[in-house]
């Protein structure tokens, strides 16, 4: 049940992204510091934004689940700890101020290549918030599919070719292949 | 009921009467029709089935991307993971250069999901087979055509491991290979990572150099050794791709052909290939061709299934 449980902490504080980016000069830091809802906007070429209950979602889950070593409590992971035992609260908490928007551009591969960095495959922004968020929505049944969270807007529905831009079946029944 | 024959049955059975010039084969002095050693700087995409939520977002972004015909389905209709034709989950064709396929793995409580597309051979068997110099493969790790030169052989189609070029006949005389080409033009060659790569919610697609690709590999599973089956796919198959696959489940189990060979293939077809330098005049030669590479194909695949007997 442990890890079950430490999950269910989990939950979803990960998701502080950009709306959180204003400095924290306060020593302890809690869920306290962080507004109760944040607005997550980073996709709203295709849905619409999500509004994140962060207060709810710490209640759940242990800071570090979603924040790593970064809020002052120490990571779990054996792993981290190897550097992060003592580092301390970090200057910046906000998911976007790490997992870069824009992972797999030119600038950014490149400089994965410095022989000093250790986390060369960090995933990007997107990629932090779903990974973390589904995976642990999966493990406690928490909603999981897309539109759970985020709804359509026109232009993923012109993407996905759905609702409005759903293919006619008419078109496509002539038994062909 | 009507009998379905799979596509290699019917090109390899349509090819079979001209067995006869086989013996030709024996000549060995002239050099290889196509020869290629692989880019080794080239980008590639570390594909990681454990992340992938089946979400199809990757196909979308590539019908949108390559202007593709619509699709019968919404691409976020998931009923498609039901469909079976002729006893196969869906592949790639001419309106679709990407799909996903759901695989239920004893033992698991979910799914797993795994993306097929070209996977950008170090050394391609579709370019080495390819009379007419069809294909390139690019520095930057991409595979691509120029159908204006493609005669419509549908040798690369026999040839690919991975059962990846189709065709599209808008006329006879136009024929015309579709497939993945990493969203070269429109994005690789400027540095961008394909469409589906940027659409992927779950980062289950990873662009990178494709050697940073296999050291991410690596590293994900030193760091998760209980989630991860050890081995890297792509990384040696075929001779190595720039596509590469992470599993949890046993990559047999997920739709992978694990018979196929460590080498490329075309050290298993470049002897009969060097004999056949020139299309146009020897069509029964190219009949043979097709024939062996089907053969050679499926021999190659029958040494690897051996030795792995062998060693278990
Ligand atoms: S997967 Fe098939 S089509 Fe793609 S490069 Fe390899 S041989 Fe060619
Ligand atoms: S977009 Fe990513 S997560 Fe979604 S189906 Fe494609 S590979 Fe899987």
């Amino acid at each position: 049940m442990r890890t079950r449980n430490k999950l269910l902490h989990c939950a979803l504080a990960l998701a502080i992204g950009t709306a959180l980016s204003g400095p924290f000069t306060a020593n302890a830091m809690d869920a306290s510091d962080a507004p109760d809802l944040i607005t997550i906007d980073s996709l709203t070429n295709l849905y619409g934004p999500v509004e994140f209950d962060h207060a709810m979602h710490a209640d759940l889950a242990d800071c570090a689940l979603c924040h790593h070593h970064t809020t002052g409590i120490p990571a779990q992971d054996p792993n981290c700890l190897r550097c992060h035992a003592t580092s301390g609260e970090a200057d910046t908490v906000a998911c976007a101020d790490c997992h870069t928007a824009d992972r797999f551009n030119k600038d950014y591969l490149e400089s994965l290549d410095d022989p000093m960095l250790y986390h060369v495959d960090k995933p990007g922004l997107k990629g932090a918030y779903h990974i973390n968020c589904i995976g642990c929505h999966v493990e406690v049944g928490a909603p999981s599919g897309c539109q759970d969270c985020h709804v359509m807007n026109d232009s993923g529905q012109q993407m996905f070719k759905t609702g409005d831009y759903a293919p006619d079946p008419q078109d496509h029944n002539n038994g062909g292949h | 009921m009507k009998k379905t024959v799979s596509r290699r049955a019917f090109l390899k059975g349509g090819l079979a009467g001209t067995v006869a010039a086989t013996t030709l084969l024996n000549s060995k002095s002239s050099e290889a029709a196509g020869s290629f050693e692989g880019y080794p700087e080239g980008m590639g995409v570390l594909v990681d089935l454990t992340r992938c939520v089946g979400c199809r977002s990757c196909e979308a972004a590539c019908n949108l991307e390559q202007g593709l015909p619509e699709p019968a389905k919404p691409f976020d209709d998931y009923s498609v993971f039901d469909e079976i034709k002729h006893g196969e989950k869906r592949r790639t064709d001419e309106t679709r250069y990407t799909v996903v396929n759901s695989y239920d793995v004893p033992g698991m409580e979910h799914p797993l999901f795994r993306k097929v597309q070209c996977n950008h051979c170090q050394e391609p068997a579709c370019l080495t087979s390819c009379f007419v110099n069809a294909y390139t493969k690019t520095p930057e790790g991409a595979v691509i055509y120029n159908s204006k030169v493609c005669v419509g052989c549908r040798t690369c189609m026999v040839a690919c491991p991975f059962y990846i070029p189709t065709f599209k006949y808008s006329s006879a005389f136009d024929p015309k290979i579709m497939k993945c080409i990493f969203c070269y033009d429109t994005r690789l060659k400027d540095g961008l990572p394909p469409a589906c790569v940027e659409a992927c919610p779950q980062e289950a697609l990873t662009f990178g150099k494709r050697s940073d690709m296999i050291e991410a590999g690596r590293q994900r599973i030193k760091m998760n050794p209980d989630k991860y089956v050890d081995h890297i796919y792509g990384e040696h198959e075929v001779g190595g791709t720039a596509w590469m696959y992470l599993s949890s489940a046993p990559f047999d189990k997920v739709g992978f052909d694990t018979h196929v060979p460590k080498e490329p293939i075309l050290n298993s077809v470049k002897d009969f290939l060097s004999i056949v330098p020139m299309v146009l005049t020897i069509w029964p030669g190219l009949f043979v061709g097709f024939h062996l590479l089907a053969t050679r194909k499926d021999a190659a695949k029958k040494i690897e299934e051996e030795k792995k007997e062998v060693k278990s």
